[in-house]
């Protein structure tokens, strides 16, 4: 029993309180029917040195008598069990999977399900209701920002996920590199430096052209964080850990990726409200070709590009030291 | 469709096949990564700049990217300096 330690209390009002007899239940010192059950410690796990080598020898023995190929027999068919059921197994796919393709409606007909009134509605009055001269990013962010959101959460959530596996405590991190500091981060690699030092600008500044200019061309908030994020990983593998974390560190990324997220919700509610409802909102849609228009898709693109860039980062740094 | 389709087309198939009976596991990555580029130059043709885009920067650079590094996590890729040590290390033992 732990009796002695200093207390404020008396032992005797300490046996009285809640506490006690939480921590006597957690114990299992006080059984209701028994009353008071005496706890015997275990007994040390004892072993003779012949049963400890006949125990290491029962390993080698199973290992060869399952590793021993050519004896086998179990698994000399079933190797030959295995290679014929995945040639069965792949021509069986690749003769369903063509018998459907051969039932697919042709490409262009005007009487098939794909060529209904909701297509027909988004070609149609598509640049006059989200003001976005790029059709596929107008639906995207309005018709189905609903569906966008969902995917943005999934991200967040997979960077979780990935966080919780891999994430290292980070005393130990310190650790580690203090001891051994070549471990994770990359050798001073010339070439990759300077072809980093030409390129990376380049990268960032074409994400963020692709990013900004979702609604007029091809591209999107996915598309330009994936390129951004592309150009974090190229400058972190060229220059290490210790220079990216200047500008790139973990609250850098909480604030980030949180905010953008936020910001998405709460754009995306007033939108889903509105639209729900049948009311007018307030977001203008501007002149459409001009880089400030389309209402909610800029800054929804924005804050989907920052997530994107944020998670593929954090996958890379997680994977390569365990930390952002 | 055009020749130049075709032969990305073929190109594609020989890809993947030869992907998935690659021995050595660095050269199934880098023939999956010449596959995302090709299916990137395969989504311009078809007119989708923006997926040729997102292919190209997640199929053929982050996902090859984080598979290299998980084999280097797995210690998978063995450079020249390290079978040199372990020789050296298997002779000492012997």
């Amino acid at each position: 029993m732990r009796g002695n330690m200093s207390r404020k209390v008396p032992q005797e009002q300490y046996e009285k309180t809640f506490s006690f007899k939480f921590k006597r239940w957690l114990d299992g010192t006080k059984d209701p029917f028994l009353d008071t059950v005496e706890m015997k410690p275990q007994k040390p796990f004892q072993e003779t040195e012949e049963a400890a080598a006949r125990r290491a020898g029962d390993r080698e023995r199973i290992a060869e008598r399952v590793y021993d190929l050519e004896h086998n027999r179990l698994i000399r068919f079933f190797k030959r069990f295995y290679k014929i059921m995945s040639a069965l197994f792949c021509i069986f796919l690749v003769v369903m999977l063509l018998e459907a393709v051969s039932w697919l409606p042709t490409v262009g007909e005007p009487d098939r399900p794909v060529n209904n009134e909701v297509s027909a509605r988004y070609i149609e009055n598509g640049l006059q209701e989200t003001g976005a001269v790029n059709i596929v990013t107008g639906m995207i962010l309005t018709y189905r920002a609903f569906d966008t959101f969902g995917e943005t959460n999934v991200l967040f959530i997979a960077a979780c996920c990935v966080m919780v596996l891999l994430m290292v405590d980070e005393a130990a991190l310190k650790r580690q590199e203090s001891t051994n500091d070549r471990r994770y981060e990359p050798k001073n690699d010339t070439i990759l430096q300077t072809v980093a030092f030409i390129l990376c600008p380049v990268i960032f500044i074409f994400g963020i052209y692709v990013i900004l200019n979702g609604h007029l061309s091809p591209g999107g908030g996915f598309s330009g964080g994936a390129i951004i994020g592309a150009g974090l990983i190229l400058y972190l593998s060229a220059f290490g850990f210790r220079k990216t974390q200047r500008f790139f560190n973990e609250k850098v990324y909480t604030v980030a990726k949180v905010t953008s997220l936020l910001m998405y919700g709460l754009i995306g509610t007033y939108f889903y409200i509105t639209g729900a409802n049948g009311m007018e909102n307030h977001i203008p849609l501007g002149i459409p070709g001009h880089i400030l228009s389309s209402g909610i898709i800029l800054p929804i693109n924005i804050c989907v590009g920052i997530e994107v860039a944020c998670t593929m980062y954090a996958f890379y740094a997680l994977f390569r030291r365990g930390g952002i | 469709m055009t020749v130049f389709t075709c032969i990305l087309l073929g190109f594609l198939v020989v890809c993947a096949v030869a992907a998935s009976l690659s021995k050595s596991l660095l050269n199934t990555i880098l023939i999956f990564m010449s596959y995302s580029l090709v299916m990137s130059v395969i989504w311009i043709i078809l007119e989708s700049p923006d997926l040729a885009i997102t292919e190209a920067a997640v199929g053929a650079g982050v996902t090859t990217v984080l598979f290299v590094v998980t084999l280097k996590k797995i210690h998978a890729i063995i450079k020249e300096n390290d079978q040199k040590d372990q020789k050296e290390t298997d002779g000492k033992e012997k």
